[in-house]
Order: structure tokens, then sequence, then C-alpha cells
């Protein structure tokens, strides 16, 4: 990783015990710019609890997460939990104006009205959530992790509740956004989603840290089968996690 | 704060429903206990079949006392709708023009008269076991009352039969000898002795003398009884300990304090829950609002719409029933600390509970035996199981914040900084207890 830019995150050695029970163990990585970062592993990996302490809603029982990112506290980096996290009473610009002002964001309307503009929900601006589709509703998540500009966005599973057609528009936009600098850091099951999507990929399981690298060296390491998802799954089951 | 608590008005001002049960139901509460307090059931319609021959009387030594007094002082009783028989009498009952019926027997005056067997009324009644109850005990109190009535009448009747037996009678115009009176025989007699030789004759009028003598005194202390057996103990109430409350403005504090409890805990509870529900909490506690910061916004929105309505609430009482509004300030205050007892504890329940339904769910089957626990009086249930009650009542906010009501309306003990400093306290519980709760976020 030499001659490469600073990170925008920098996570260490982090670890989370629930009781007996470790979610994590041990796990350091970091993030720089454009990067689009999958966390991949089984249910149960970490992945959740990875990202949640990344975002600031957990903490961590051992280990730090810093960087350009990590220093500024949880406004520098945006977050979009698995399930979205709106009012379903409120209309989309008033969920956006809404945490624009928790987030303490200059200006508000502008704010309100860029993400409107990137997220294609201009012309719904003023409808309710509760009236808005599984897809519109995650654009909608999205978005207010993105509304104070952070320097990373962690998506917590964003894709598991959408159709096809829906999550080729979100990695759509997910895409540009890396593309435009800010880098991306999202958890999947999908392994499919990692090799089409991703410039990296982290694979968890049972809270460790199992592989960091792009996910065509994943293939590599695997049993060497063309399909990504067999090479994936003869990954784990090589690692004692299959 | 404030953009959430702006949120959280413009969801609540958008939940129709809610909004709507919110304002009804206090008002509604407020009309009714209103409307229970100043038009009281009153005297019951009862339907009176009178059985009785007109102009029968009860001899009582040589006094006549009419039967219909006793159906007089019945219908002063009770709002009465005169039945020709039974059979119509039942009717009425059935369908509900009338709680009861009683039925006075041709034979009264019979019985009355007799002095061997008690006069018998037929009472009838239906409804169910608690319909029973209430119509029994009025009709019970109805013929309380008129019985006292009527036997003072006997009695009056009796007393002077006694009085004339004691002091004699004027026979009047039929031309007749005066009756002597039992104390007048022992002075006539005594004379009579006094100018007789002794002898038999003097030593039988002697013994004759003093047997009138002794009757009279007895006689005189039987009438004196008389007049005391109709009411033999009066009662005299003394208030131990505490200031006398009206049942009515009492009534107006306990339907304010529930109304206040109800609205606070709901709200509360369902503020938070909501925040699990719409999955926004992980999101606001990531650095945007601390958790202690959105238990007070959630604790702040529903103690102020709570202690609105419940003022509205005392507002449309008094209406209906004389209220001090002097103490204001004092209302206030019991209302203030009352409304953050109930938000404390509302939002308690909402860190527990994951969605809306379940947290109003809680909130309500916990308000409710609270409710009844904290106006179970003392001597109503058995000592161990009223400390039981009493501790439970303690650690919950609804008896202090209705005591602290209770003292600022109607200056009743115990004294409202007692309660105040009690509401306090369990606030600063529940609030904690709430905070611990909301410290693990999924």
């Amino acid at each position: 990783m030499e001659g490469l830019s600073e990170p925008v995150l920098s996570v260490s050695g982090l670890a989370k015990r629930y009781g007996e029970r470790e979610a994590l163990r041990d796990v350091s990585f970091d993030v720089r710019a454009r990067e689009l970062v999958a966390v991949v592993g089984p249910n149960g990996a970490g992945k959740t609890t990875l990202l949640s302490i990344i975002a600031g809603v957990q903490r961590a029982s051992a280990g730090s997460v810093s960087g350009s990112a990590g220093t500024r506290g949880g406004h520098a980096i945006g977050w979009a939990p698995q399930r979205p996290a709106l009012y379903s009473k409120l209309s989309v610009a008033e969920n956006l104006r809404l945490f624009a002002h928790l987030e303490r964001v200059p200006d508000v309307e502008p704010a309100v009205a860029r993400m409107l503009e990137q997220t294609g929900l201009g012309d719904r601006a003023d409808e309710p959530v509760e009236r808005l589709s599984g897809g519109n509703r995650q654009r909608v998540n999205v978005a207010l992790g993105l509304i104070a500009d952070p320097q990373i966005l962690t998506l917590d599973e964003p894709t598991s509740a959408l159709d096809p057609g829906q999550r080729a528009r979100l990695w759509e936009f997910v895409a540009a956004l890396a593309a435009r600098g800010t880098p991306v850091l999202f958890s999947t099951h999908h392994v499919s989603e990692v090799r089409r999507y991703a410039t990296r990929a982290i694979v968890l399981a049972d809270g460790e840290l199992l592989f960091d690298g792009p996910p065509s060296a994943l293939v590599a390491g695997g049993a060497g089968e063309a399909d990504f998802e067999a090479s994936f799954l003869a990954f784990l089951h090589e690692r004692g996690h299959g | 704060m404030r953009w959430l608590l702006a949120k959280d008005l413009l969801i609540l001002r958008r939940s129709r429903l809610l909004v709507g049960v919110l304002v009804v139901y206090p008002i509604a509460i407020a009309l009714l206990i209103g409307l229970a307090i100043s038009r009281g059931p009153g005297k019951p319609k009862v339907a009176i079949v009178d059985r009785t021959s007109p102009g029968q009387t009860v001899q009582v030594g040589s006094q006549r006392v009419p039967v219909s007094r006793y159906a007089e002082q019945l219908f002063d009783q009770v709002q009465s709708v005169r039945v020709p028989t039974r059979a119509q009498a039942v009717r009425e009952i059935k369908s509900g023009k009338v709680l009861a019926a009683v039925v006075i027997p041709p034979n009264i005056a019979a019985r009355l008269g007799s002095g061997l067997r008690q006069a018998q009324l037929e009472v009838l009644y239906n409804g169910n076991a608690l319909e029973q109850s209430l119509v029994q005990s009025q009709i019970d109190a109805a013929l309380a009352q008129a019985n006292i009535g009527f036997s003072e009448q006997i009695q009056r009747a009796a007393a002077q039969a006694l009085g004339a037996l004691l002091s004699g009678r004027n026979l009047g115009a039929l031309g007749s000898p005066d009756l002597i009176g039992l104390k007048q025989i022992p002075p006539t007699l005594h004379g009579i002795i006094a100018r007789l030789p002794p002898g038999a004759d003097r030593a039988a009028l002697e013994r004759i003398e003093t047997f009138a003598a002794f009757a009279a005194q007895n006689l005189l202390l039987a009438k004196n009884v008389l007049s005391t057996v109709g009411q033999p103990i009066q009662v005299k109430s003394t208030l131990i300990a505490g200031r006398r409350t009206p049942l009515n403005t009492f009534a107006v504090v306990v339907a304010v304090s529930v109304s206040l409890m109800f609205v606070c805990m709901l709200l509360a509870s369902g503020g938070v829950a909501l925040e699990r529900e719409e999955h926004t909490l992980a999101r606001l506690v990531r650095g945007l609002v601390s958790r202690g910061g959105l238990l007070a916004e959630k604790a702040l929105l529903a103690a102020g719409c709570s202690l609105l309505l419940a003022l509205a609430m005392l507002a449309g009482i008094g209406a209906f029933v004389a209220l001090d509004w002097s103490r204001v300030g004092l209302w206030l205050a019991a209302l203030a600390f009352g409304a953050a007892g109930f938000a404390a504890l509302g939002v308690a329940i909402g860190v527990l509970a994951r969605e809306v339904r379940a947290a109003s769910l809680l909130a309500f089957l916990l308000s409710l035996p609270l409710a009844f626990l904290a106006l179970v009086p003392s001597g109503a249930v058995g000592a161990g199981l009223y400390d039981v009650i009493s501790a439970i009542s303690f650690v919950f906010p609804f008896k202090a914040a209705l005591q602290a009501l209770d003292a600022a309306v109607n200056d009743a003990a115990p004294s409202i900084g007692g309660s105040l400093a009690h509401l306090a306290a369990l606030t600063v519980l529940f609030g904690a207890l709430a905070r611990v709760g909301l410290r693990r976020v999924d």
C-alpha cells in the first residue's frame, strides 16, 4: 500500500465482546479515497458490528478507528443502516432537512436539494416516506448518510431488501459517488456484488478478518473455481468456516 | 433537541387518530365526571303497589295511626310511580322504567297492630350483580328512612297512650267523668288513708298507694325509653387527621390524575418506541443527539402535552364543580411534577418495548392497576396485602401525583411538598433506569 494516498479511515486492532462471545477479533484495515470496499462474510461474521463501531453507533471493546474521517467524529462518516432509518410520517425532504439540521450542516436547503438531485428523488420530495417503495426508501436512507457530505460512506447490506432493478440503480449511484472521490465501505453477503462492484474485499468470519485484497485475488486464493461464489465458499471452508 | 421536538410535534400533528384520542379522551372524561358529580342519581324511581284498603289504621293503645302514613313516608324517600298490580310493577321493572317495586301487602295493618308478627313488604328488582347491589342498597336506604318515619309516628301514638295512663285524660264532651291518671292515685289515696283509722282496710290501701307510686314512676321511665328506641344511638363524626376533601372535588382530582397518567405515559413510551420502530434511534445516538437528551426530549413533549390537557380538563370540570382558582399555581406545580414522573416512567417503558403498539399496551396495562391500587382504602383489604399495595403505589408515580393534586386543589393532606419531593425522586429513578436501558442500541 505504500505510495498510496493517506487513509480516510484506519481501523486498528478492533475487537468487540458481548459477554463471553467475541463478535470481532483484532480487525485492522485502511480505506482510501475512491475505494469501494466490500465487507463480506456469512451471517454472524461481525459485518454489522464492524460497521456500527466505525459509524459510532457502538463502542469497541478494544482497538481504534482513526484516519482523516475517523478523527473528525461521526459527522465525517456517513452511515446507512441495513433497515432504512427514516421517519415514515415525514416527507423525503423533511427527513433530509431534519438530519441536515441534526448533523449541523451549515447550508441546509442547498444540501437537501443536492441530495434530492443525486438520488433522483426530486419529484417525490414532498411525498411521505411511508408511500415510497423499498428501493426509494433505501435511496433516501443512503442520502441521509450523505447529507453532511462525509469523507466516507458506510452502507450496511444496502441491497438486501431490493429487487435486481433497484439494486442496479443503487450500485450505479454508489459507484458514481466513489468515482467523485468519496470512498464507500459496504457490507454484503451477496458475493456476486463483491466481484461486480467492489475494488477491494474484506472477508470476515466469526469476527476474524480472513482476507483483505482485490476480489480477483480472493478467487485466486480459493480452490480455483471459475464461479466466484463457489470459490468464496471454498475459501471459507479451507479456513475452517465452511 | 429543538429539531427533534419540532419533528415529534409534526409527526403528532399528522397522527390524526392519536391526536383525536388525546383530545377527545380527557374532554369526554371531564364531561362524564362533571355530569356524574353535578347530576347525581337523586331519589331512585320505584313503582309502589299499595294493596291496603283506604282508611286502614293501626291501633296503638287508644290511638290510631293511618297505614297510609307509611306509604307517604316511602313516597318521600323515592321517586314513586303508583301502579295498581304486582304484575304491572314487574313489567315496569323489566322495561327499565323503574329501578324496583315495593308491594305493600293488604295485611300490613293487622300485622302491625298485632304486636306479635312483623309486617312484611315485598321488594322486586332486576339486573346484573352490580345493578342488584346498587338497587338493593338504594331501596334498603329508602325503606329504612320510611321505617324510621313511620315508627316515630307509632312511638308518638304510644307515648300519648302512656301519657294518658300516667296523667289521666279529659274524656270531653260526652259528659263522662275525667279518667284519673296513675300519678294522681297516690296523693288521692294518701288523703283517704289519713282519714281512716288503723286497721286492715288502711293497711290494704297503703299497699295499693305504694304500688301506684311505683307503677307511675316506672311508666314514666318507660315513656322516656320509648323516645330513644327509635334512634337509640346518634353518630358524631370526628376526622382524626387530614383535611376533609369533598367527594366531588376528589373525583375531579382522580379523573385529572388518571388522564394525566394515561396521556403522558402513552406519549412518552410511544415516542421512544417510535425511534426504535423506525430504526432511527441508532442514527440519532451516533453523535447527533445524546441518549439522555433524546429521553429528555420525549419526556418533555409528553409532559407538556399531558399538562396542557390536564389543565384543560380542570377548566372543563370547573364548569360543573366550584374550584379555587386562586390555587392555580399549586395546580401547575402538582401537574408538572406528576407529568414529569409519568413521563420518566413512560420513557422507561418505551426503552423496554421495540414497537409503538407494544409500548402503548405496556403503558396501558401498567396504568390501570396503578390507578386502582392507589385508590384502595386502608381497611378494605387485609393489613399484609395493604402493605404490599402501599409499597407498589410508593414506587410508581400515580399515588404521589394524586396526593399532590389533591393537596393543590383541595388543600388535602398530606402536604404538597412531600408529594412533590416524592415525584421528583421517582422522576430521577425512572429517568436513570431508562438511560441505562438505552445504553445498548442495536
